[in-house]
């Protein structure tokens, strides 16, 4: 693949043609926040935490989506991008009520890691407490929409993964929510495989395992990757 | 049809219509219609019908004629005299009018129209040069008024290169809001791989106070109908849609039927006016959703997806419907091109400002005295839309400020009022051209309240994909609640402008990056009416009710209520 | 050298964070000689003092016998810090935000089996509910966060370190989350 070089941060960095800037930055230990993008998931820019600034761009763009060109200029952690992405997690954190101290995914949770990271220590927005209800008619998991942050995970993962689009989404802006087979309840979900894939990608607590209690749900994200290097290779006729 | 054939055609109308001793045009546009336009149309048809219908009189019901708040509006046409137009028409007025017509005797003229009032003298009409000319309806009038004429000279004299060449010399850019060179846009799509491409129409006009689109879908289909072919010939597409929003059914009817007359004429479908090019148009119905006006999201609703923006690139003229090169223009833009064939690309370039050539239809409404539809050449200054053609403020008001762009613009305050409406001048101040709502406000309006108005918008019609548009919008609009309603801190006014920054420079797509638009522009030229409210709690245009207390005052009046108690030994 | 005067106080919270304070344990021995606890429900103290040091304040503000307190503790206090997620977002105490004051009372009081009976002495005597419990940051000016539910002893105790080296407070990036 043919090589470019672009400047992030006031350095020179080679990559190859065809990379995403933020797989370019991360490759050389820039870290970059995302929240709704997943290796192996199609980019869908929603939460713009990945946003950097480019030389010449009239406004930020998406890392996760904007491919390195030769002669690029970025910048990953400008004050304003700092700023921006602060109150990116805040509004995300008053949207909805997160309550970490009863979540079942209390220290296991991106978006609670992400707010410290951030250095949010407080949410300078007024907390919209929408009182949105939990769906817990599925056997083994259950979905509370309180915690949901919208990054769409689990519905790219069911629709391309797992191959079912049991997960969509109903109504717009902030009234915008999950649902499962044209809004039915989860449990009568024809669609669902019970795969559990969208519970583990969930970066929230929004959906669980049932009989987690607080803090302890944990999420493992390994098999997406292996899956799709499986499915890579297959295609190719070798050998998984 | 062939070409030859159009032409005789359009002869044979036009003489036909020259022999009429009397032509009777009664606007039949929305607002005319609920102004009792039917009333005076059926008042008019028996009349005739009395007389015999006889052949030298003729009855139109047009399009919109313009002045809206006029109407019902009636307008004359005799060989070889000025017309006259009738403004708040009645059965009675008009009857009475045409039997004095008849009589050759002097006709009631309080509610006659000037013959140089501004309102018509000031306007240069290209894309509605038709609108309230002809019944839409009727695909001869508009062939008569040398309708598909652009489009058989292009497909006979031109090459499809020429013909983008054409658009690109004329100087047209996107008359939905955005200003992107329309020739260059073609010759991009034009240039885009794949063996397919398409053309889209966008139709889904829906900001408050706007209804150009709207207007021209309903009174000059057919325009619409040609500006679309001409395009697919020179993009080399054979299919278009039009994208009309879900409450606009009288326009997606009349498109229709002027599709199916284009159609059976030869004029649209197989070989078109009998050339090689084959091009069909079919209609997509929105659902309600405003964010459908954008690009990205308009296609994926074309294609039965949910109605969500996508990140660009790829841009549509690379990849749009199913993947393949598509063309987006609005529906205004399309109702230019066949003027830019019929006068000339450097005719059309001559009218207009700076980058901005041509004209630019706009609803102008709110406080002033002529609402209506109108269309001036770029460049014109926002003064002479207010005080000649608006004819001033209602009420003998002072004006405040003129809102252009919708949910997506600004405010433009009293010391621009002689700035040239134009693209980068409107953007200059703040505000944008937008698809051409054009709201005037005078001292009664709360600039605050306005933004509030906007904002409470643009919350209801994000489509929820991208978290600063979604959260965002639903905050500003809180902050912007509690100033209205005398709540909000200093600080709260802090945080409104760092929010409104962000959501502008983060947001994924146009809605959400224009959203804070309203809010910014009214704090640059309105900042003293935030701070009235903010500080002083008080609303300088008395719109505001200021019922809330901010909590740290709340606080001491409970304190000294508190006190009080005590003082009575109750409670405490 | 003077000691830092120091306040704490309980507004709507379950005083886990307080809990917490006390668990310091014996490090409580060492900084006592740096710092007065004058005020709190840890010591007898009706009325909240004149010039504090630094107070720490548990709990949102749910009704406005809290809001009151914290009024007169911002006007009274140098440095005023939110203790614990409740003080900082509102957290459990904030939950009744989905429902008006009106309802929740009548359901949790006044329908149902064993319910009250509505009085006035007790709508006279109890302190009146906010219409929305709200973080201390939107009521008034606040200096630093402490958050956790409830805030580790390491953190109250790096808050207090670094206040009595008169240098700004800042947690560390594990020392922050909410939770």
């Amino acid at each position: 693949m043919p090589a470019i070089t672009l400047t992030i941060n006031n350095d020179l960095i080679s990559a190859r043609q065809g990379q995403t800037l933020l797989e370019v930055a991360r490759e050389h230990g820039i870290e970059i926040p995302t929240l709704c993008h997943l290796d192996g998931l199609e980019a869908m820019g929603g939460c713009r935490l990945c946003l950097v600034e480019l030389q010449g761009a009239p406004r930020p763009v998406p890392s996760c989506v904007t491919k390195a060109a030769e002669g690029m200029v970025v910048t990953t952690h400008s004050d304003k991008l700092v700023e921006y992405r602060k109150m990116l997690v805040e509004l995300l954190l008053a949207e909805r009520t997160h309550t970490c101290s009863i979540c079942v995914q209390n220290n296991n949770c991106e978006l609670q890691t992400l707010a410290a990271k951030l250095g949010i220590d407080h949410v300078r927005f007024d907390y919209l407490h929408q009182q949105l209800p939990m769906d817990a008619s599925r056997e083994r998991f259950a979905l509370d929409h309180n915690r949901c942050v919208l990054c769409l995970r689990c519905v790219r993962v069911c629709d391309a993964v797992e191959g079912a689009h049991t997960w969509d989404v109903r109504g717009r802006g902030s009234t915008s929510r999950i649902v499962a087979d044209l809004d039915r309840p989860w449990g009568t979900s024809t669609s669902c495989t019970d795969c559990g894939k969208c519970v583990q990608l969930c970066p929230t607590g929004a959906l669980f395992k049932k009989g987690a209690t607080v803090g302890e749900m944990k999420k493992e994200r390994s098999f997406l990757n292996r899956i799709l290097e499986r499915r890579r290779l297959a295609a190719q006729g070798g050998t998984p | 049809m062939n070409r030859v054939e159009l032409a005789e055609l359009a002869e044979t109308v036009t003489a036909q219509q020259q022999s009429c001793r009397l032509r009777l045009l009664v606007c039949c546009g929305t607002p005319c219609v609920a102004a009792g336009a039917e009333a005076v149309v059926a008042a008019l048809r028996e009349k005739l019908a009395a007389l015999g219908n006889p052949a030298d009189l003729e009855l139109v019901g047009t399009g919109c004629q313009g002045p809206c708040s006029r109407g019902p509006l009636l307008t004359v046409l005799r060989p070889g005299q000025p017309e006259q137009v009738w403004q708040k028409t009645t059965p009675e007025l008009a009857v009475s009018i045409l039997e004095a017509e008849l009589q050759q005797a002097p006709v009631p003229d309080e509610n006659l129209l000037p013959a140089d009032w501004p309102f018509f003298t000031r306007q240069t009409r290209l894309v509605l040069a038709n609108s309230g000319r002809i019944d839409p309806e009727n695909l001869e009038q508009y062939i008569a008024c040398g309708g598909y004429e652009s489009l058989a000279q292009v497909l006979h004299d031109m090459t499809p290169d020429q013909a983008c060449d054409s658009v690109v010399q004329s100087g047209l850019r996107g008359r939905g809001g955005g200003g992107y060179p329309t020739g260059l846009k073609w010759q991009l799509v034009r240039k885009g791989s794949g063996s397919r491409k398409f053309i889209v129409a966008n139709g889904d006009e829906g900001d408050p106070g706007a209804y150009m689109d709207r207007s021209l879908m309903e009174s000059d289909p057919h325009r619409i109908l040609e500006g679309i072919a001409i395009a697919g010939y020179a993009i080399g597409a054979e299919q278009g849609y039009i994208y009309v929003r879900g409450e606009y059914p009288v326009a997606a009817q009349r498109l229709r039927k002027a599709i199916k007359d284009a159609e059976r004429a030869g004029l649209l479908g197989s070989r078109v006016l009998d050339s090689s090019f084959s091009f069909r148009i079919d209609i997509r119905i929105g659902a309600g959703a405003f964010v459908c006006g954008e690009e990205t999201a308009l296609l994926a609703s074309i294609m039965g997806r949910r109605g969500q923006p996508r990140i660009r690139p790829p841009y549509p003229a690379e990849a749009g419907l199913w993947g393949c090169p598509t063309l987006i223009n609005n529906v205004e833009t399309f109702g230019n091109i066949p003027s830019i064939f019929s006068i000339g690309p450097q005719a059309f370039n001559a009218i207009g400002n700076g980058k901005s050539r041509g004209t630019k239809v706009f609803a102008l409404c709110g406080e002033v005295v002529n609402n209506g539809l109108i269309e001036v050449p770029m460049g014109i200054p926002l003064r002479e839309i207010v005080f000649e053609i608006g004819g001033g403020l209602a009420n003998g008001a002072a004006f405040k400020a003129a809102q252009t762009g919708g949910p997506s613009g600004g405010c433009i305050p009293a010391e621009k009022l002689d700035t040239p409406v134009d693209y980068e001048n409107l953007q200059a101040l703040g505000s944008i051209m937008g698809s051409g709502g054009l709201i005037v406000m005078g001292e009664q309006s709360c600039m605050v309240d306005v933004a509030r108005f906007f904002m409470e918008f643009c919350l209801d019609e994000s489509c929820g994909k991208c978290v600063p548009c979604r959260t965002g919008t639903v905050e500003i609009y809180r902050l912007l609640s509690r100033i209205c309603n005398g709540s909000a801190s200093q600080r709260d006014l802090q945080t409104l402008e760092q929010l409104c920054q962000m959501v502008k420079d983060t947001s994924l797509c146009g809605l959400g990056a224009a959203a804070p638009n309203p809010v910014l522009s009214t704090l640059r030229w309105f900042r003293a009416e935030y701070e009235a409210h903010v500080s002083q709690r008080r609303c300088p245009a008395g719109v505001c009710t200021m019922d809330q207390l901010p909590l740290h005052l709340l606080g001491e009046q409970l304190l000294q209520r508190i006190a009080a108690l005590r003082c009575d030994g109750e409670g405490y | 050298m003077s000691r830092l005067r120091l306040a704490t106080a309980w507004l709507g919270g379950c005083s886990g964070c307080h809990m917490s304070f006390l668990d310091l344990g014996e490090q409580l021995i060492e900084i006592s000689d740096a710092i007065e606890l004058v005020y709190g429900p840890l010591v007898d103290a009706k009325e909240f003092p004149e010039g504090m040091d630094v107070t720490l304040i548990e709990g949102a503000v749910a009704n406005f016998e809290n809001l009151e307190l914290l009024q007169q503790i911002r006007k009274r206090s140098k440095l005023l810090i939110s203790f614990g997620d409740c003080a900082i977002t509102g957290n459990v105490t904030s939950l009744r935000n989905f429902f008006s004051v009106d309802d929740l009372l009548t359901a949790v009081y006044h329908a149902g089996p064993g319910s009250a009976p509505r009085s006035d002495e007790a709508d006279q005597v109890l302190p009146e509910l906010l219409p929305r419990v709200l973080p201390l940051h939107q009521v008034v000016e606040v200096d630093a966060y402490i958050p956790g539910c409830p805030p580790d002893p390491e953190r109250i105790l790096a808050v207090l370190s670094s206040l009595l080296k008169g240098e700004a407070v800042t947690l560390s990036e594990v020392q922050r989350s909410f939770g």
